[in-house]
C-alpha cells in the first residue's frame, strides 16, 4: 500500500542555516507517528513545509501519491491536510461557534457564499455543535474566542483543524502548556480521533510520545536520526546519548 | 452519535440574531427617510452625506472587515465620478441610474485590477500602492484631453432620473436619488457582510495565517471584497458628479481619500453604520466649524481627532468639544486658542492613565446600567402577566 503522505528529499534552508535536512518521511494511512527530537531540531519547520506555510528549498511532497509541493496551504487543506499550531492561531474576535462553522462551510464549499445568512444551513450547525460538545466547548459557543481561559482556546485550536475532517492530521504539541487538569480532554479528543485518520504528532512530552505513537521518528539538527516502533526508538542508545546530551548540557 | 438537539436549536438562534435588524437600524433608516420632508431645506448637504456615507460604507467593507487600509480609496471613486461625467457628456448612457451601474461597473474592473497589488505586504506597503495608484489616475486625468485636465469636466448634462425625475436646484431629486442608492447598496452590503463569505473575511483579517490552514483561499476573499468596495466607491463617484453636473480632479484628490479614511475613524469601523453616522458628523461638524471659524476650521478637526485616539472615541470627542467650548466662550483670539489648547493637550496627555481608569469606570457603570434597565424592561411584561394570573 503507498504511504498516505511521503516526503523525498525534503530541504529548507534559512541563509546559511539548513533548518531541515534531507528529510524523507514515509506515513501510513491511518499511522500514529510521532515526531521527536530536541529544541531546534526542525520539527515545526516540517509541518510548516507539509502544509505549504513554507516552500521547501529542494525535495518534493506527496500526498496519496499525489504531488503537492508546489500547492497553496488551502488547496492542501481541500485535499485532507489540517495541522493545529503550537501557538495558538485562533480568530480572537468570533466566537467558538463562528469559528467551527466557518472551517464546516468551507469544508462544504459553502465558504464563497455571500447572499446566504449565516447559520441558515442547519447541517452546517449540527456538525459544528457537535464538534464543539465534544471538545467540552458546548458552554462556551458564543463567547468571544479572545476571551476563553487558555485551556478552553487549546480546545479550539485542535477542535478546529478536526472540524477541516482531514485525512492527515499534524499536531504541533497539542498539550504544550495546558494545565495538568485539562490535559485529559485534549488527549481523550486525540485519542478519539477515527482510525483512519492519520496523525503526525510533534510533541515534548514522552509519557503522551509513548502512550499515543506506533512509529516514532527522531530528528536531531534538521535530519532523521532514527526511526521505529516506540520500543526500538527507546531501547536505541543512540536516542538515549542525544537525550541525555542535551539534559546534561542544559 | 447523537446530536444535542437544544444545543444546535441555540447555535442557530444565536447566528440568526446576528443577522437580524435591531430597532436602533430601523429608527436610523426612518430617520433617513424622513429627512427627505422633514429637512427641506438641507436637501443640498444631505445629498453630500449620503454621497460621502456611501463612499465611507465601501471603505469600511475593505479596512472594516477584510483588514485592508487604503490611502488610494478617491482612485475608485474618481474613476466612477469621470465615468459618470464623460458617459453624460458625450450621451452614450443618457439614463442616469443606467449610468450609474456602468460606472460602478468600471470602477469594480479597476478595482480587481489593482486588487492584485494590495495582496501582499504590510499595511505600510498597501498604504504606498494605495496611494500610488490614486496619484497616478489623478495625473492621468490631468493630463487627458477628454476629461478637461485642471479645469475639470465642463458641459456635462444629466437627463432626468428614470426619465421622470429631473435634478432640481434645491437637490431633492438629487438627495432622494442618492439616499434610495445608498439604502439598496447598503442592504447588499449588510447581507455579504452576514454571509459564510462576509465571516470569512472576518477570519481572514483576524488570521490570514489560520484561515488559510483550515481551507481558505485568502488572496482570492480578499480580491472579491476589493473589487466589490472599489465598484461601491465607484457609484459614489458617479453620484456626487450626477447630482453636481461636473467632475473635477477633486474626485481624485489624496485629500479625499484621507477624509474618507478620518469619517471611518469618527464612526467606526467593522458595522457598517459607522461610515454613514461618521459622514454625518464629519459634514455637520464641518460645516458649523466653517461658519465659526472660517478660517481656521481645520484646527477644530485635527484636535478632535487627536482627542479621540488619545481617549477613544466618545470621551475624546467630549474632551475636543469642551476645548473648543472653553476657547469661544472666553472669545479667544486664535493665537490664545492655540496657546490654551496646547497647554491643556500636554496636561491631558500627561495625566491620561488617570484619565483613561476614569473614563473606564464611567463606561463600567454606563453598561451596568443599560443592562439593568434592559433586565428591568424584560422582567416587567413577564410580573405583569403574573400578577393578572393571580
Amino acid at each position: 500500500m503507498p504511504p498516505v503522505l511521503e516526503t523525498r528529499g525534503l530541504v529548507k534552508q534559512f541563509g546559511g542555516i539548513v533548518a531541515t535536512n534531507d528529510v524523507s518521511l514515509s506515513i501510513q494511512k491511518g499511522a500514529r507517528h510521532a515526531l521527536i527530537g530536541p529544541n531546534g531540531a526542525g520539527k515545526t519547520t516540517i509541518i510548516n513545509l507539509l502544509t505549504g506555510v513554507l516552500r521547501p528549498s529542494a525535495g518534493a511532497i506527496a500526498l496519496e501519491g499525489r504531488d503537492i509541493t508546489d500547492l497553496e496551504p488551502h488547496r492542501r487543506v481541500q485535499l485532507g491536510i489540517a495541522r493545529t499550531f503550537q501557538i495558538n492561531q485562533l480568530f480572537a474576535d468570533l466566537t467558538p461557534l463562528e469559528t467551527i462553522g466557518l472551517a464546516v462551510s468551507e469544508r462544504m464549499e459553502l465558504g464563497r457564499q455571500w447572499w446566504r445568512v449565516v447559520g441558515s444551513k442547519s447541517v452546517v450547525i449540527e456538525e459544528s455543535v457537535d464538534i464543539l460538545r465534544r471538545f467540552q466547548l458546548a458552554d462556551v459557543i458564543d463567547e468571544r474566542t479572545g476571551n476563553l481561559p487558555y485551556g478552553k482556546q487549546r480546545l479550539l485550536e485542535i477542535a478546529l483543524a478536526i472540524a477541516c475532517r482531514p485525512n492527515v492530521l499534524l499536531l504541533d504539541e497539542p498539550a504544550a502548556g495546558v494545565p495538568e487538569a485539562e490535559r485529559r480532554d485534549i488527549l481523550d479528543a486525540v485519542a478519539a480521533l477515527p482510525d483512519d485518520v492519520t496523525v503526525l504528532l510533534i510533541e515534548h512530552d514522552m509519557d503522551i510520545v509513548f502512550s499515543f505513537a506506533d512509529r516514532i521518528s527522531v530528528l536531531v539538527n534538521g535530519a532523521l536520526f532514527v526511526e521505529g516502533p516506540p520500543d526500538e526508538v527507546a531501547a536505541d542508545p543512540r536516542v538515549k546519548a542525544v537525550y541525555l546530551g542535551e539534559e546534561a548540557h542544559g | 452519535m447523537s446530536t444535542d438537539r437544544s444545543l444546535v436549536r441555540e447555535g442557530s438562534r444565536i447566528l440568526a440574531a446576528k443577522a437580524r435588524f435591531s430597532a436602533l437600524e430601523i429608527a436610523f433608516w426612518i430617520a433617513a427617510f424622513a429627512s427627505i420632508y422633514l429637512l427641506k431645506s438641507k436637501h443640498l448637504i444631505l445629498t453630500e452625506i449620503a454621497i460621502l456615507g456611501l463612499f465611507a460604507l465601501s471603505l469600511d467593507l475593505i479596512l472594516g472587515y477584510a483588514g485592508i487600509v487604503s490611502l488610494g480609496h478617491a482612485a475608485f471613486f474618481g474613476f466612477g465620478a469621470y465615468v459618470a461625467g464623460l458617459l453624460a457628456k458625450y450621451a452614450i448612457i443618457k439614463e442616469p441610474v443606467l449610468a450609474l451601474l456602468a460606472s460602478g461597473l468600471a470602477a469594480t474592473a479597476l478595482g480587481f485590477v489593482t486588487s492584485f497589488l494590495v495582496l501582499r505586504g504590510s499595511d505600510l506597503t498597501r498604504l504606498m500602492v494605495t496611494l500610488g495608484v490614486a496619484l497616478v489616475l489623478r495625473e492621468i486625468a490631468n493630463r487627458l484631453d477628454i476629461t478637461g485636465g485642471a479645469d475639470g469636466l465642463q458641459g456635462v448634462t444629466v437627463e432626468p432620473v428614470l426619465g421622470h425625475f429631473a435634478f432640481d436646484i434645491f437637490g431633492t431629486t438629487a438627495y432622494v436619488y442618492s439616499l434610495v442608492v445608498l439604502f439598496i447598496l447598503f442592504m447588499v452590503a449588510r447581507r455579504i457582510v452576514h454571509s459564510p463569505f462576509g465571516l470569512s473575511l472576518r477570519s481572514v483579517k483576524g488570521n490570514p495565517l489560520r484561515a488559510a490552514a483550515i481551507g481558505i483561499n485568502v488572496n482570492g476573499r480578499l480580491i472579491a471584497i476589493y473589487t466589490i468596495a472599489a465598484g461601491y466607491a465607484g457609484i459614489a463617484g458617479a453620484l456626487l458628479t450626477q447630482s453636481t453636473q461636473f467632475a473635477s480632479l477633486s474626485v481624485l484628490d489624496f485629500e479625499r481619500s484621507a477624509d474618507v479614511l478620518l469619517i471611518l475613524v469618527i464612526g467606526g469601523t467593522g458595522y457598517l453604520y459607522g461610515g454613514l453616522i461618521g459622514a454625518v458628523l464629519f459634514k455637520l461638524v464641518q460645516d458649523y466649524l466653517a461658519n465659526v471659524t472660517p478660517q481656521y476650521w481645520q484646527f477644530w478637526l485635527g484636535l478632535a481627532l487627536v482627542m479621540m485616539i488619545m481617549f477613544g472615541r466618545v470621551y475624546g470627542a467630549i474632551i475636543a468639544t469642551a476645548i473648543f467650548a472653553l476657547c469661544t466662550a472666553l472669545d479667544l483670539p486664535f493665537m490664545q486658542s492655540i496657546v490654551a489648547t496646547v497647554v491643556i493637550g500636554l496636561v491631558l496627555g500627561i495625566a491620561r492613565p488617570q484619565i483613561m481608569a476614569t473614563t473606564a469606570k464611567i463606561t463600567a457603570r454606563a453598561v451596568a446600567l443599560q443592562r439593568a434597565i434592559k433586565a428591568r424592561l424584560a422582567r416587567k411584561p413577564a410580573e405583569d402577566h403574573h400578577a393578572a394570573g393571580a
